[in-house]
């Protein structure tokens, strides 16, 4: 008799502790869940990517000036030179554009950038096509090294009315001290 | 097998002969519920000074503005660690311990169904709450981040990040464990008779309380793992750089943090459907519609997470989303807020210690609801967000809230626990003092907020002066105000009027037919419920 209430016990603990197992899977599960969910609402850093199609039937708008401007952050302590060449443009929605981001390595040993985007007002960052940009890559930095880095890129003519002013921002950051932190 | 564990019936059945085992390791090695229920009170009690001791530092270098006391890091470490404790290492344990004691007495159950493993759950929490304290002492200081550990700030912590993390880790085991404890002996141990729809709802706030608890404390394990390997092993969930965002962290954290206040507030909910009936000399009006808030109150607290985070960022469906899930909550709440009402409404009321907490509670736990509704207008949340505004709201919910009902459900459980009946008039001026103090503690820090004052800061505009220094005031009074609890529980400890079995003449339930103080075995025969 006892016996078996025992076994009902350790029956119900084990199901409630795989249950708290599962839910500690789950919370990784989250992370693939979080992209997709960004991917599918079009938010965050996830600026689109245009097909050739479209690229190719889009035609300018050229009654619609957009103003385009570029600013570039370094987190503390970030062993960069990094700034646009530019700060802003005046754009006409379906028409592509070229400008430059220059960066340099202010230390004396190789570095591995990667620049991470960001578009404010998120509204627009569907909207703000880029068809080759520093940001696709990691750019490899000699000692000392800098130059400029191209990013061309298209506004969508589709870009909601209200909208008449987009920025484009990235971060620049030093992949080695990721890596080194990790030891 | 069948002979150990005979053997081990019968060693069982000669411990109940003698009671408690002497000495001091009685504690360590104890499976007794009230054993174990005590040594987490107890423990929680302990905490509630340590982390308030924290929070005085804070409210003394906010008596004035300019930088008086504390180094600036040292008050965010201070804001920090102040939360964690309160949070995990006192108001948790507090309501476990509730647990621990009142379950097995009031669906009677001989013990909890898990005693090795109840042992366990309490025994982790010393060491966890030791190694989280040990921050303080190492270098770089202690996290300094706010309790929501968001990265990338947190990454910034020195030494003490893998030791907090871990501390955190080992808190969420012990009530996770404790959690499966209390959900086994609900489901296994009822007393025949006693249906789920005929258990106190304390006990009905526990089962679901242990629930939220099994679902949502391993993602936050998840989600302090993923730091530390983000720390440590080169990972990027969070880092930008390498292809993360640090705006998932704030999701999986209010997907556990969201939840994690209703664990906090529902076995209040409980005590206080305990209390109020007592005292009013009526049922408990609306029993079942009470569970079902519950249960719903439980099942939104899953959808509403990122009314946290309005701020951040997010599509326009998003903020309607949480806006309005998170605005449903007030009618279950609302619901239980009506049914304690109604409670009250022509029954013959007394107003001992309990029963003045418990309208504290209902009086001033409102107000903190209805600033949760007013920050959870996203538009505006715009303004409130990481405002003093948002301090006022939490402590409010949870301190008159939280703390009011486990105090209430002390005050009302120890002349069960001791046998003898506590000093009513040093408890009355117990409830007093601390009923004015908190107010003057929390009130002004709603105007504060919606005038501007940021949260996590060491100094403020001067025009701030005044509400702040008041406030300082509430917290000293509030402080001191607390010895004078642990005062009237010793004293009440050591002696005191003695208590018949049914200590209120209104309370009702199976712990009520026990003689005060329980003995040390109880309902070895269950008792037949009708």
């Amino acid at each position: 008799m006892n016996d078996g209430r025992e076994r009902r016990h350790g029956l119900l603990a084990g199901k409630l502790l795989l249950l708290a197992a599962a839910m500690f899977g789950f919370g990784f599960l989250l992370v693939p869940l979080y992209d997709v969910f960004c991917e599918v609402a079009g938010i965050g850093t996830r600026t689109g990517t245009p097909t050739a199609d479209a690229v190719s039937e889009t035609t300018p708008d050229q009654d619609r000036l957009v103003t385009v401007e570029f600013v570039a952050s370094l987190n503390q302590y970030a062993p960069w030179e990094f700034h646009p060449a530019v700060t802003s443009m005046q754009v006409h929605p379906g028409e592509f554009y070229e400008t430059t981001y220059y960066a340099r390595n202010l230390t004396q040993r190789h570095l591995t950038a990667q620049a991470v985007p960001s578009i404010a007002p998120g509204q627009a960052s569907e909207y703000f096509k880029k068809v080759e940009c520093f940001c696709f890559t990691q750019q490899e930095f000699e000692a000392g090294e800098g130059r400029d880095m191209g990013l061309k890129f298209m506004v969508d003519p589709e870009l909601p009315e209200h909208i008449d002013r987009i920025t484009l921002s990235y971060t620049f950051f030093a992949r080695q001290a990721v890596a080194q932190a990790g030891g | 097998m069948s002979n150990i564990s005979t053997h081990s019936h019968e060693q069982h059945d000669e411990h109940h002969d003698h009671g408690p085992a002497k000495g001091l390791l009685r504690w360590v090695f104890t499976t007794n519920h009230k054993d174990i229920g005590t040594l987490y009170l107890v423990f929680s009690l302990i905490m509630l000074f340590v982390g308030g001791t924290f929070s005085l530092v804070i409210r003394a270098e906010l008596f004035q503005p300019g930088l008086q006391f504390v180094h600036p890091d040292f008050f965010n470490q201070m804001t920090t660690m102040h939360a964690l404790i309160m949070v995990f290492g006192m108001i948790m344990p507090a309501f476990v311990g509730f647990a621990n004691w009142m379950i097995p007495m009031m669906i009677g159950a001989p013990d909890m169904a898990l005693p090795r493993l109840n042992n366990w759950s309490f025994w982790i929490l010393p060491f966890a709450g030791t190694l989280l304290l040990s921050t303080l002492f190492m270098d770089g200081g202690a996290p300094a981040s706010g309790w929501t550990l968001y990265p990338p700030l947190v990454l910034q912590t020195g030494n003490a990040l893998p030791f907090a993390i871990f501390a955190v880790h080992l808190l969420g085991i012990s009530s996770i464990l404790g959690a499966i404890n209390i959900i086994v002996t609900i489901l296994n141990m009822r007393a025949p008779g006693m249906t789920l729809l005929k258990m106190p709802l304390f006990v009905w706030t526990w089962l679901i309380t242990a629930y939220l608890l099994i679902a949502v404390m391993p993602v936050l394990a998840g989600g302090v793992t993923m730091l530390l390997t983000d720390a440590f092993f080169g990972t990027s969930f969070f880092q930008a750089a390498g292809g993360g965002d640090p705006v998932l962290f704030q999701h999986i954290f209010w997907f556990f943090g969201h939840p994690e206040v209703y664990i906090i507030i529902l076995p209040a909910f409980g005590i206080i459907s305990q209390v109020i009936p007592t005292f009013a000399r009526k049922p408990l009006f609306g029993y079942s519609s009470m569970v079902y808030a519950t249960a719903g109150i439980a099942f939104l607290s899953f959808i509403v997470w990122a009314h946290h985070m309005f701020t951040v960022g997010m599509p326009l469906a998003g903020q309607l989303f949480f806006m309005l899930s998170t605005m449903l909550i007030a009618i279950p709440t609302g619901v239980k807020i009506f049914n304690w009402t109604a409670t009250m409404w022509r029954g013959s009321l007394s107003f001992e210690t309990p029963m003045l907490f418990a309208l504290a509670f209902l009086f001033l736990f409102t107000i903190g609801g209805f600033s949760g509704l007013m920050l959870a207008i996203a538009p505006a949340d715009f303004q409130y967000h990481d405002s003093y505004f948002v301090v006022a709201h939490f402590h409010y919910v949870l301190v008159p809230g939280g703390l009011f009902g486990a105090i209430a459900g002390a005050y009302y459980w120890l002349p069960k626990w001791t046998g003898h009946m506590y000093d009513e008039k040093l408890g009355k001026i117990h409830f007093w003092l601390s009923a004015i103090f908190v107010n003057l503690l929390f009130f002004p820090q709603h105007f504060l907020g919606l005038a501007g004052m940021p949260r996590r800061i060491p100094d403020y505009a001067v025009q701030f002066a005044d509400f702040n220094m008041l406030s300082s005031i509430g917290a000293f009074g509030f402080g001191f105000s607390q010895l004078l609890f642990v005062y009237i529980v010793i004293k009440c400890v050591r002696g005191g009027e003695k208590a018949g079995a049914k200590a209120w003449d209104g309370a009702e339930g199976l712990e009520w037919t026990l003689p005060s103080p329980p003995p040390y075995h109880t309902f070895e025969e269950a008792p037949v419920v009708k």
